[in-house]
C-alpha cells in the first residue's frame, strides 16, 4: 500500500468506525470489538506511513478544491507523524480503558460516546495529516464539535454550563481570531500551503506579523494559552476517559501542534525569531506555566488540578514554538508525545480512583496506595515524567526546551523551566506520597466536599469503604501500557527526536 | 411663472405627502388604505402630466396632425392603476377579515389584543 | 417544434406559472393544485438551469417579447447574475412545493388550500419576472405581482395575527413600490427609455441632473424596502413569524434575495457606468446600514422566544451581509454577496422547514415548548444543527464559504469595522442557536408534553435536501463561486 493511500484510508477509517459502532448498538461486546479492531487498523495505517516521512518524504493527496485555488489536501511531515501516532496509539488504548471504566461506572449512552470518539479521532487525524491551513481549521472546527456532546456527556445542568464555556471559548477564538487570520494570510500571501522556512517571510512587514502572530496564537483556543484557558478544567465535568482523551491526545494536541506548525511552517522558525512580537507571546506562555501550577496546587479535586497541570504543560509546548530557536522547535515538538504518556497515565489513574475507590478529591486519598497499589505506582510514574527527572520519558523534552531556550538567548525562560520543575513536583508527587504513607484514617469527612465536586457520585456515598479494591482489569491494562510508554521513551526517544530533527534540518 | 409651469409637480407633491401622512398619522385600517390610494394617485398624476406635450393631441393617429402627446406614460399608468385597484381590493379583504378576527379595525387597538393572542 | 420551445424559454420562464396559476383555481381539488404546482416548478427549474447552461456557453441572452424590438419593446436580458438568480428561486421552490403538500394542508383550512397552490404560482411568476426582466417598468409589474401574491400567502395562515402581519407588509410594501415607480418615472422623464441597458448608455451624460439623482434615491429606498435593509425591516418578523410554515421558507429564501439582485441590477447596470454612485456617497451609507443590521438582527434575535421570529431576525441580519458584499463594489465583495445570496438561501429555507415540521407536530414554536424534542423529534432536530452551523459559518456548511469572501472582500478593502461585525454577529448566531440546541436536547421534556413522532416523511425528505444542498456546496463552492464572480464581473463590468 502506497503512503498516498494509507493516507486517504487513515482518514476514512475512523468514520467508519463511528458507523459501525453505531450499527452495532445493540451488542455492546460486538460495539467494544468495532472500537478496537477500527483503532488498530488506524495504527496499523498510521505507522506505515512512518517509514517514508522518517526517512525525509512527505507523502501528499490533494482531495478536492473548496474555494478556488484552494484545495483540501493531506500532506504528512515528521511532526504530523508524531501526533498521528500518538493519537492512533493512545486511541486504542483509551479504548481499552473506557471499556473497564464504563461498565465500571454503569454510564449511559455508551454507544454516542464511542461513536463520538471515533469521529473525534477522525478529526485529530486529519489535523494531524493537514497539509495547508484551510484543511487544517476544518477539521479543528470538526474536532470541537464532535468533542462537545463527549463534554456534556452526564447531561446534568452542570455539564450544559460547561458546555457553553467549552463551546463558548472554543468558538470564539476559532471565529474571531483564527478564521481572519487565516483568511489574511491567504488574502496577503496567496497560498496557505504548509511550507518548510513559512510562507510569511518577505511578505508581510513587521506590525502586520506581529498583529497575524496574535491573531493566531489567540485563535488556536485549544492551546490554552491564558486568558482564554477556562474550557479547560470545565471540560473536567465529562467522564474520565474524555478528559484523558482531551487533555493527552485530541483536542488539547491538537491546539499546541497547531501552534507549532503555524510557527515552523507559516511563519518559518527564522522570521518568528525576527518578529519581536514573538517574545511577547513567549513571555505570556510562562506566566501561564507558571500561574497555572500555582492554580494547580490550591486545587484539592484532582481531576481540577490535573487540568491546571495541562495548561502548564501546553505553554511548555507554546514556550518551544515561541523561543524560534531549533532546539525549541525539537523539545515542543518531543513534549508532546512525553507530556502525552505522562498526562494520559495520570487521567487514567484519577479515573481508577473515581470506579474503584469513588474519591475525586486529594484530600480524601490518604493511604489508597494501600489499596490500590498498582494505580498509585503509575500515578508516580506519570508524576516523574511530567516533572522530567529520569528515567522517565518527560526528561528529554525538559532538556531540549531548556537547550532551546539558551539558544535563543532567553535565560529567563530556563529559570521558568527550573521553578515550574519545583512546582509540578509540589503538586504532583502529593498525591502519590499521602497515598503510600499517610494513614487512611485522616480523611477528612465525606461530607465537608460535596458542594464543590460535580464529579461526586452520590450513588456510593452510604458506603464506609473497607475493602477497597483496584481498578477494574481493563483500566489496569491501560495505564499499565501507559506507565512503560513513560518509561520506554526514556530509553528509546530516537524516533520522535529524529522526526523533529527532519523538521528544523531537512 | 415658474411656480404656475411646474403646477402639476407641486399638486403631485402635495398629494403624495397628504397620503403619506394620512397612511402614517390615522389608525384607522381603512383610512390608511385610503391614504395609501392618494400616494398612488400623486403618481399617477406625476406620469399623465409629465406625457403631455405642448401643443400634442390626443395621441390617436390622424390626417393632418404631427405632434401628440406621449402615449407612454398613459399605458404604464393603465397598468399602476390596475395595480393600486388589486392593492386596494385586497388590503380592504384584509380589513374585512380583521375585523371578524378581532372585532376591530383601530390599530392601537390591534396592538393591545396582539400582546395576548 | 422543440425549436420553437426552445427559442421561447426566456419568455416561458415566466408565462408557464402564470398559466398554471388560474388552472389550480379551476380545479379548486387541493391535491391536484398541488400536483400543478410541483410539475410546473419543477419544469421551471429545468428550463432555469438550460438558461444558465446557454448564458454559461455564449454570453448574455437577449430576447424581446412579442418580437418588439429594444428599446421600444419589452426586452428579456438573461446574464450570469440574473441565470444565478432564475436557478435559485426556482431551485427553492422545486424542495419546498413537496414539502408544502403536508405542511400546507396542516395549516391552512381545507377550502383555501388551492388558493395557496395559485398564489405560490403568481408569486414564482413574479419573482422570475423580476429576475429576467431588462425593462425597469416590467420589473415594477412582477414586484408588485410577486408582492400581492405574498401579502395573500401570508394571510392564508390560521393564525389571526397573520392577518394583520399581511397587512402591514401590503402597506410598506406598496409604499416601498410606489417610491420605486417615482424612481422610474423620473428616469423617463428625463431620458425617454425604459430599457435598462439604454439607460446605461444614456445615464453617464446627465450625471449632474437633479432629477436623475432623486430618481436614484427613489429606486434605492423603495428596493430597500423590499429587501427589509435595517431600518425599513419593520415588516419582515411579523410577516414571517405568523406566515403559514412553507410560506415562510419558500419568502425568506426568495422574496428578499431578488430584491438584492433587483438592487445590483440598478445600482451597478443602469446607474453603474457613471459616477453618480460614488458622488452621492451610496456605498457608505449601505455599509452603515448593512453593518446596524447585521449586529442589530443578530442582537434582538438572541432574546427572541419564538424560534421563528428568532430566524426572522437572524435573515435580517444575514441581509446586511448581502449589502455589505453589494455595497464593496469590488469583484471579490460583489461575490460574497451574490454567493450568500444563494447559500442563506438555502439554509434559511432550510431552518424555516425544521421549524415547519416542528410546528406540525406541536402546533408551537416557543423555545420553551421545544425542551427535550430531540428524544422524539431526533431527524428534526439535527437538520436544525446542522442548519444552524451554517449560520455560524462552521467549515463545510455553504456558509462558510459566503463568510470567507466577505472577511476577504473587507480585509482587501481595509474596512475592518466590517470584518468586526461580521464577526460579532457570527458569534451571536452561536448564541442564538444554541439556546435552541440547548432547549431541545439538554432540557427534559415539560410536563404533560405530548407523545410525537417525527414529522412525515414528505416533509422530512425535502428539508434534509435542503440542507444537505447547503453542506454540498460549501464541501465544493467551485460551481457556485465560479457562477458568482462571473456575475459579479458582469454587473461591475457594466453594459457591453
Amino acid at each position: 500500500m502506497s503512503p498516498e493511500q494509507a493516507i486517504q484510508l487513515s482518514l476514512l477509517v475512523p468514520f467508519l468506525g463511528a458507523a459501525l459502532i453505531v450499527l452495532t448498538w445493540a451488542n455492546p461486546n460486538v460495539r467494544e470489538t468495532v472500537t478496537l479492531i477500527t483503532g488498530a487498523v488506524l495504527f496499523y495505517l498510521v505507522s506505515s506511513i512512518y517509514p517514508t516521512v522518517a526517512g525525509g518524504g512527505q507523502p501528499s493527496v490533494t482531495l478536492f478544491e473548496m474555494l478556488p485555488g484552494l484545495a483540501i489536501v493531506f500532506t504528512v511531515e515528521p511532526l504530523g507523524m508524531i501526533f498521528a501516532g500518538i493519537a492512533s496509539f493512545l486511541w486504542i488504548v483509551t479504548s481499552i480503558y473506557s471499556i473497564g471504566y464504563m461498565r465500571g461506572h454503569d454510564e449511559q449512552n455508551q454507544t454516542r460516546f464511542y461513536a463520538l470518539f471515533a469521529i473525534a479521532i477522525g478529526a485529530a487525524i486529519g489535523i494531524a495529516f493537514a497539509g495547508n491551513m484551510l484543511t487544517l481549521f476544518v477539521f479543528y472546527e470538526v474536532l470541537t464539535i464532535s468533542t462537545f456532546p463527549l463534554v456534556t456527556h452526564h447531561g446534568t445542568p452542570e455539564a450544559k454550563r460547561a458546555g457553553r464555556v467549552y463551546l463558548g471559548i472554543l468558538l470564539s477564538t476559532s471565529i474571531a481570531f483564527q478564521l481572519v487570520a487565516i483568511i489574511w494570510t491567504w488574502s496577503m500571501v496567496g497560498t496557505l500551503d504548509f511550507t518548510q522556512g513559512g510562507i510569511l517571510n518577505g511578505k508581510v512587514g513587521g506590525l502586520t506579523a506581529a498583529i497575524l502572530l496574535g491573531l493566531y496564537v489567540f485563535g488556536i483556543g485549544k492551546a490554552a494559552l491564558m486568558p482564554f484557558h477556562r474550557w479547560l478544567p470545565a471540560a473536567m465535568v465529562a467522564p474520565t476517559p474524555v478528559s484523558a482523551l482531551l487533555h493527552a491526545v485530541a483536542v488539547v494536541k491538537a491546539g499546541v501542534f497547531t501552534v507549532l506548525k503555524v510557527a515552523v511552517y507559516i511563519f518559518g522558525v527564522d522570521f518568528l525569531f525576527s518578529i519581536e512580537a514573538s517574545q511577547w507571546f513567549l513571555y505570556l506562555a510562562a506566566a501561564t506555566v507558571l500561574i497555572s501550577s500555582l492554580v494547580a496546587m490550591s486545587k484539592d479535586n484532582l481531576k481540577a488540578r490535573l487540568a491546571y497541570s495541562t495548561v502548564s504543560q501546553l505553554s511548555y509546548i507554546v514556550l518551544g514554538a515561541m523561543l524560534a530557536s531549533d532546539l525549541g522547535v525539537i523539545g515542543g515538538g518531543m513534549h508532546i508525545a512525553m507530556h502525552a504518556f505522562g498526562k494520559i497515565t495520570l487521567f487514567f489513574c484519577a479515573g481508577a480512583y473515581i470506579v474503584a475507590a469513588h474519591k475525586t478529591e486529594i484530600s480524601h486519598m490518604h493511604g489508597i496506595g494501600r489499596t490500590m497499589p498498582l494505580t498509585t505506582i503509575a500515578f508516580m510514574i506519570g508524576s516523574l515524567s511530567i516533572i522530567g527527572l529520569p528515567p522517565m520519558g518527560g526528561l528529554w523534552s525538559k532538556w531540549y526546551l531548556a537547550l532551546g531556550a539558551l539558544e535563543a538567548g532567553q535565560v529567563v525562560i530556563v529559570g521558568v523551566l527550573m521553578v515550574s520543575s519545583l512546582l509540578n513536583v509540589a503538586y504532583l508527587l502529593e498525591i502519590p506520597f499521602k497515598g503510600f504513607f499517610a494513614a487512611p484514617a485522616d480523611n477528612p469527612s465525606p461530607k465537608a466536599h460535596h458542594e464543590h465536586d460535580p464529579d461526586h457520585d452520590h450513588r456510593f456515598d452510604h458506603q464506609q469503604p473497607r475493602e477497597i479494591k483496584e481498578a477494574p482489569l481493563p483500566c489496569l491494562i491501560a495505564i499499565g501500557i501507559t506507565s512503560a510508554g513513560c518509561l520506554i521513551l526514556f530509553f528509546y526517544p530516537e524516533p520522535v527526536y529524529n522526526l523533529m530533527r527532519l523538521i528544523v534540518a531537512p | 411663472m415658474e411656480f404656475l409651469g411646474l403646477i402639476n409637480y407641486w399638486i403631485v407633491i402635495v398629494l403624495m405627502m397628504t397620503g403619506f401622512y394620512i397612511v402614517i398619522a390615522h389608525d384607522n385600517l381603512v383610512k390608511k388604505i385610503v391614504g395609501l390610494n392618494i400616494f398612488q394617485v400623486s403618481v399617477f398624476v406625476f406620469y399623465i402630466t409629465m406625457a403631455k406635450v405642448e401643443g400634442g393631441t390626443a395621441p390617436i393617429l390622424a390626417e393632418g396632425i404631427t405632434t401628440y402627446s406621449n402615449p407612454l406614460p398613459h399605458v404604464l399608468i393603465l397598468t399602476a392603476i390596475v395595480v393600486g385597484v388589486a392593492t386596494t381590493a385586497l388590503g380592504l379583504a384584509l380589513v374585512v377579515r380583521i375585523r371578524d378576527a378581532y372585532g376591530t379595525i383601530e390599530d392601537d387597538e390591534l396592538e393591545n389584543q396582539e400582546g395576548e393572542s | 417544434m422543440a425549436a420553437l420551445f426552445s427559442s421561447h424559454l426566456p419568455a416561458l420562464q415566466v408565462v408557464l406559472a402564470l398559466l398554471a396559476a388560474p388552472l389550480c383555481v379551476m380545479l379548486r381539488r387541493p391535491n391536484a393544485a398541488w400536483f400543478i404546482a410541483t410539475a410546473v416548478t419543477w419544469a421551471l427549474l429545468a428550463i432555469a438551469v438550460v438558461l444558465l447552461g446557454r448564458v454559461l456557453d455564449i454570453g448574455t441572452i437577449t430576447y424581446a417579447l412579442g418580437n418588439w424590438p429594444a428599446p421600444w419593446g419589452i426586452e428579456y436580458r438573461i446574464d450570469l447574475a440574473n441565470a444565478f438568480v432564475l436557478v435559485l428561486v426556482t431551485l427553492i421552490g422545486s424542495v419546498v412545493i413537496p414539502y408544502a403538500r403536508a405542511s400546507i394542508a396542516a395549516e391552512v383550512e381545507e377550502p383555501r388550500i388551492y388558493l395557496f397552490y395559485c398564489m405560490y404560482l403568481l408569486n414564482l411568476a413574479g419573482l422570475l419576472g423580476i429576475a429576467i426582466t431588462g425593462d425597469v417598468f416590467n420589473l415594477f409589474v412582477f414586484l408588485e405581482i410577486s408582492s400581492l401574491s405574498s401579502y395573500v400567502m401570508i394571510s392564508l395562515s390560521r393564525d389571526r395575527r397573520a392577518l394583520v402581519a399581511a397587512y402591514r407588509y401590503l402597506i410598506m410594501g406598496t409604499i416601498g413600490a410606489t417610491f420605486y415607480i417615482i424612481g422610474v418615472g423620473m428616469m423617463y422623464q428625463v431620458t425617454g427609455t425604459l430599457n435598462m441597458v439604454n439607460l446605461a448608455t444614456l445615464i453617464p451624460d446627465l450625471v449632474d441632473n437633479r432629477t436623475v439623482m432623486v430618481a436614484l434615491a427613489f429606486l434605492s429606498v423603495g428596493l430597500c424596502l423590499k429587501l427589509a435593509l435595517f431600518p425599513l425591516h419593520m415588516w419582515l418578523p411579523n410577516a414571517y413569524t405568523y406566515a403559514p410554515s412553507a410560506v415562510s421558507a419558500f419568502l425568506a429564501a426568495t422574496g428578499t434575495k431578488v430584491a438584492v439582485y433587483a438592487l445590483a441590477r440598478i445600482l451597478f447596470t443602469v446607474f453603474g457606468g457613471s459616477s453618480l454612485i460614488d458622488d452621492f456617497g451610496l456605498q457608505e451609507i449601505l455599509v452603515t446600514f448593512a453593518v446596524l443590521a447585521m449586529i442589530g438582527g443578530s442582537a434582538v434575535a438572541v432574546y427572541e422566544s419564538n424560534v421563528k421570529r428568532l430566524l426572522a431576525y437572524s435573515s435580517v441580519a444575514q441581509i446586511g451581509y448581502m449589502i455589505l458584499g453589494l455595497s464593496m463594489a469590488s469583484v471579490i465583495g460583489m461575490t460574497a454577496g451574490l454567493v450568500h445570496l444563494f447559500n442563506h438561501a438555502l439554509m434559511k429555507g432550510g431552518l424555516f422547514m425544521v421549524m415547519g415540521c416542528v410546528f406540525f407536530r406541536l402546533s408551537s414554536v416557543q423555545v420553551e415548548d421545544m425542551d427535550g424534542l430531540a428524544k422524539r423529534m431526533p431527524l428534526t432536530m439535527a437538520a436544525f444543527v446542522a442548519g444552524g452551523f451554517g449560520l455560524i459559518g462552521m467549515p463545510l456548511t455553504a456558509g462558510f464559504i459566503s463568510k470567507w469572501y466577505l472577511i476577504q472582500a473587507a480585509l482587501e478593502k481595509g474596512w475592518w469595522a466590517a470584518v468586526a461585525a461580521i464577526l460579532i454577529s457570527s458569534l451571536l448566531a452561536v448564541i442564538y442557536v444554541w439556546r435552541v440546541v440547548e432547549a431541545a436536547y439538554f432540557k427534559p421534556p415539560p410536563k404533560g408534553a405530548a407523545e410525537v413522532g417525527e414529522a412525515p416523511l414528505s416533509m422530512l425528505v425535502p428539508m434534509w435536501v435542503m440542507i444537505g444542498m447547503s453542506y454540498y456546496f460549501g464541501i465544493d463552492a467551485t460551481l457556485t463561486l465560479d457562477i458568482a464572480t462571473g456575475a459579479a464581473e458582469t454587473l461591475l463590468g457594466g453594459v457591453q
